[in-house]
């Protein structure tokens, strides 16, 4: 059984994984999912997770590193308190992504994958998002904001920092 | 599997259906390149260079994945084939940092040489190249990201070749890396290291040179050295090591150790010890003068001339005086049968004493009594490649003998042989096991006994780990195999050894080998340094095989006899050849107060530093012989490292029995034959002579030239020791050949004592030697420097 013993998660999360191992004819199937609501969890991939999800599903931690390299949307640091992730793909980028990230960029006060000192927002530049729609759109956390402006950037962010915005996981 | 006929570039072949593409066109010469394609490994398609054209098939299709079909017409070099490579070879190339003048592998690198075939040199490509620092992995492996072509050789050879899975991919696209097993943010320095065996094989493996050698790396260019293929010192399967060689101002250096063109026993393997442990004979404290300890105690250098002089003046007197029965010789698992032969002749027929021993890592008199007399019984190393079942009762191949593990593995994986274990202890190897029987601690004698059919022994062998139903279904299924390889560990001895060997001869199709420590632990055995034995295992007493010999027929003094008669004064003389006893047994070196010491070795060893006399002796890279490997495969040693000041064993015996005034022509048969020095016994060109000695051979013109001709003496080795009628040309070849002990059916000591002592050495130790090697010295360092990560702990497949 892959129960672990002294688990770093949730007793939720721990069930689901006891649970996750068991739903695919191959155990190391559970792995991409395991990581993700890892991450949702702890915030980021630690390496204390990468320990037990080795240890859940029978492989070696350098496995699950190289998986764990492999997808952008993991990550070994913590992020911010808010992610937000500013899509430059072709649609938002022909309305002003750009200026839209560029803008993240000088209010926060830091780069790609950059954290803020006082570790409320994080800011990643990603691909497509889905929502070509509404371009330009930015994510944060896993809420949407889109049709954006600079000043609504402003202003989003405002809410974050009081702490009224939605803070889903 | 039927065969099946297809063309290729107009060719029409014939192959085993299944074969894949690309070794059907090997076989018929037909070179298709490829970069991530390694024979045994399992299957890319990753670097794209292998691409053919097939008809009725879309596309270029990669010939490496491809099995060859009826009918199929293929065509493996047009101008469409080469532009596709040159486009690969082009996007290789987009990163590569192309410091060819300074790359390890410039000069024998596939990738240099595919872009000179196909001429990418230009390239599309103008974008800088992505530049990252080289990391230290271990003291042996060194990794250049910008070299990396990513055709995850490595990553196969390491995991389904080694069973370590120490390496991965990681990352995407361009910014992939080979990353190993502890990331640099786990590390206690901070940066990437690989826990592992540490064998080099990935190293090996690298198309390119990604993966570059802590003993070689930048210190000189392939075409710069000779390369000497001879037979690895360490362990007891005798693998072919490649030593590239260089001259120096005073001989010729070895900077490399490689498994070159993979021709030996050992094909594609090569472990650590192989690769790196050569470095020993460029150590600095290594002995280049005899040296005479004065009457003030100190050891002082002197010329050849005067410490041979001694040696042979005190022999004679000493034999002269208090008789040969108070000498005692002392030989080595490390020097050549040529050598351990004349030894043993020496002592027997010039200092005229039966007290002759080596450090036994085995018991290969009880395995050699115990099959006496039925033929054909013994496994070569080969067969651990082929056999179907593999039974292993004690020994830990992982780490005594790597290549016999390493055919072991290969064996299970592509031939889905069953491999069946029996020890004390949870062995690397059980991984691979069909069934593990986990025995209690110290339960071999009673093992041997429960495999020969004893129920009652499984009481003995049962402990909290395992019960005894799991010991009857091991031995059930065991006995249910048609045909089975027994591979034996030294801790299956004496009367335990030859009750299983008495039942297992009386089962159909059973082959066995008996795994020991050093390169020539087999051939010392074979060749006679036991007091109680002559070479091939022939009694003492109402032989007529060595009657020209004349020795003394009552058993001599053993290894501990000869120490404790040093003990009580009893002993005048002691010769010890490339031995080190006073460690390896905890003498006391004050026993040896009034004892005439004489040990030739490399080094100022324990049992040197008490010594009369200290002759610095050449080491088995340095000299020219053959050697029998655990399972009695003899194989041929090339000289390939030369030193200043330093002479072979086997010369130094010569000039001592001279000095003694015997008659050479009776301990060294020649200058029988054609009278020419051919220079093989002697100087950096003595692979050449063995070269020339082919053809010599060939013609029926043997010369045993000079009383320091080692074939001299194999020529007589093979007209006596029974079990050694070896075929010259096989042996000359560098090819081996599966000898079989002879034990005759003479009277047989019944309560011997086998005296049997395993050497222990882990990955990174080999004796007394190792201690002297800088890198084996170095990974023992860095294993300690981590502790036991667990980081290489998987499942076993029983799990």
């Amino acid at each position: 059984m892959s129960t672990v013993a002294n688990t770093i998660f949730s007793p939720e999360t721990a069930a689901r994984f006891d649970h996750l191992v068991t739903i695919y004819p191959l155990k190391r199937s559970a792995l991409v999912p395991m990581l993700l609501y890892a991450q949702d969890e702890i915030g980021y991939v630690s390496d204390a997770v990468v320990a037990e999800i080795a240890e859940r599903i029978g492989l070696l931690e350098l496995d699950v590193r190289n998986v764990l390299s492999y997808y952008s949307m993991l990550r070994t640091k913590p992020a911010g308190k808010y992610n937000v992730q500013v899509c430059t793909n072709i649609s938002c980028m022909l309305r002003g992504g750009y200026e839209i990230l560029d803008h993240c960029k000088a209010k926060l006060g830091i780069g790609h994958k950059g954290v803020t000192p006082d570790g409320v927002f994080s800011l990643e530049e990603v691909e497509c998002i889905g929502a070509c729609c509404w371009a330009p759109a930015i994510q944060i956390n896993y809420d949407f904001h889109d049709d954006l402006t600079p000043e609504k950037v402003d202003v989003l962010f405002q809410i974050y920092r009081d702490g009224q915005g939605k803070d889903e996981k | 599997m039927a065969d099946v006929t297809f063309t290729v570039d107009g060719k029409q072949l014939t192959a085993p259906a299944g074969t894949l593409l690309l070794e059907a066109c090997k076989s018929a010469g037909i070179e298709v390149p490829a970069f991530c394609y390694y024979p045994g490994i399992s299957l890319k398609a990753a670097c794209r260079m292998c691409v053919v054209r097939i008809e009725k098939m879309p596309k270029l299709q990669t010939a490496c994945t491809t099995p060859v079909a009826e009918g199929m017409v293929v065509q493996t070099e047009t101008p469409e084939i080469a532009q596709a490579r040159k486009a690969t070879l082009q996007l290789l190339l987009g990163n590569h940092p192309l410091d060819c003048p300074v790359c390890d592998a410039g000069g024998e690198c596939e990738l240099q040489d595919m872009t000179f075939k196909y001429g990418a040199a230009t390239s599309f490509y103008a974008e800088p190249k992505h530049h990252r620092e080289e990391q230290k992995w271990s003291p042996v492996v060194y990794y250049d990201r910008p070299r990396c072509i990513l055709c995850y050789r490595c990553i196969s050879m390491c995991g389904e070749g080694m069973d370590v899975f120490a390496l991965g991919i990681q990352n995407r696209g361009s910014s992939s890396v080979v990353a190993p097993n502890v990331p640099a943010q786990m590390s206690p320095d901070d940066l990437a290291h690989v826990d592992c065996e540490q064998c080099g094989m990935c190293i090996d493996a690298c198309p390119v040179g990604a993966l570059t050698s802590g003993t070689y790396r930048y210190k000189t260019r392939p075409w710069e050295m000779n390369h000497v293929s001879t037979i690895c010192t360490h362990c007891g399967d005798g693998c072919k090591t490649t030593l590239g060689v260089r001259s120096t101002s005073d001989g010729s250096e070895i900077v490399r150790g490689d498994n070159r063109d993979k021709s030996g026993i050992n094909g594609d393997f090569l472990c650590n010890k192989g690769r790196y442990a050569f470095d020993f004979a460029n150590n600095e404290t290594r002995l280049t003068q005899p040296l005479v300890r004065q009457p003030n105690g100190e050891l002082k250098p002197v010329s050849w001339e005067a410490a041979l002089d001694l040696v042979g003046k005190k022999f004679r007197e000493l034999r002269d005086t208090r008789g040969g029965k108070s000498i005692g010789v002392i030989g080595s698992n490390r020097t050549t049968n040529e050598e351990s032969y004349l030894l043993q002749k020496f002592a027997r027929t010039v200092l005229g004493t039966n007290n002759i021993d080596h450090h036994r890592t085995a018991d290969y008199v009880a395995f050699a009594q115990g099959l006496a007399g039925k033929a054909g019984l013994t496994a070569s190393l080969n067969d651990t490649l082929t056999a179907p079942a593999i039974m292993i009762l004690g020994g830990d191949p992982t780490i005594q003998a790597p290549g016999t593990a390493w055919n072991i593995r290969t064996n299970v994986r592509n031939k889905r042989a069953r491999l069946y274990i029996a020890n004390s202890s949870e062995i690397k190897l059980r991984r691979q096991a069909k069934a593990f029987a986990h025995i209690a601690p110290f339960s071999y004698g009673a093992l041997a006994s429960f495999i020969a059919g004893d129920d009652s022994a499984t009481d003995s062998l049962t402990h909290a780990g395992a019960d005894a139903a799991s010991f009857h279904s091991f031995r059930d299924a065991v006995r249910a195999e048609e045909s089975l390889l027994v591979l034996i560990g030294s801790e299956i001895r004496g009367a335990d050894l030859k009750r299983l060997l008495a039942f297992g001869t009386t089962m159909p199709n059973r082959k066995f080998a008996l795994l020991s420590d050093y390169v020539n632990s087999r051939g010392a055995a074979d060749m006679g340094l036991l007091p109680d034995l002559l070479p091939g295992y022939t009694p003492l007493a109402g032989n007529t095989t060595f009657a020209e010999y004349n020795t003394p027929s009552a058993p001599g003094l053993d290894m501990l006899e000869i120490f404790e008669a040093a003990g009580k004064g009893e002993l005048s003389a002691l010769y010890v050849v490339g031995a080190n006893p006073i460690s390896r047994y905890g003498v006391d070196p004050s026993s040896l107060a009034n004892t005439f010491v004489v040990v030739q070795d490399m080094f100022l060893t324990e049992t040197a530093a008490i010594a009369d006399v200290v002759l610095p002796a050449a080491n088995l890279y340095e000299k020219s012989g053959s050697v029998t490997n655990s399972y009695g495969d003899l194989q041929l040693v090339s000289k390939a490292g030369d030193r200043a000041g330093v002479r072979t064993d086997f010369e130094m015996i010569v000039r001592i029995a001279d000095k003694m005034g015997a008659n050479m022509q009776a301990l060294v048969p020649f200058g029988k034959g054609t009278r020419a020095d051919m220079g093989q016994s002697r100087g950096a060109q003595s692979g050449e002579a063995d070269r020339h000695a082919v053809w010599l051979t060939a013609n029926h013109l043997e010369p045993k030239l000079s009383p320091f001709d080692p074939f001299a003496i194999l020529d007589e080795i093979q007209r006596l020791v029974p079990g050694y009628n070896l075929m010259r040309l096989q042996l000359l070849s560098g090819n081996d050949q599966h000898l079989e002990p002879a034990a005759g059916n003479l009277v047989q000591i019944a309560n011997r004592r086998d005296l049997v002592l395993p050497a222990n050495d882990s990955l990174f130790t080999s004796g007394t030697l190792g201690r002297y090697s800088a890198m084996l010295s170095d990974l023992q360092h860095n294993e300690s420097l981590r502790p036991p990560t667990g980081l290489t702990q998987i499942q076993t497949a029983a799990d």
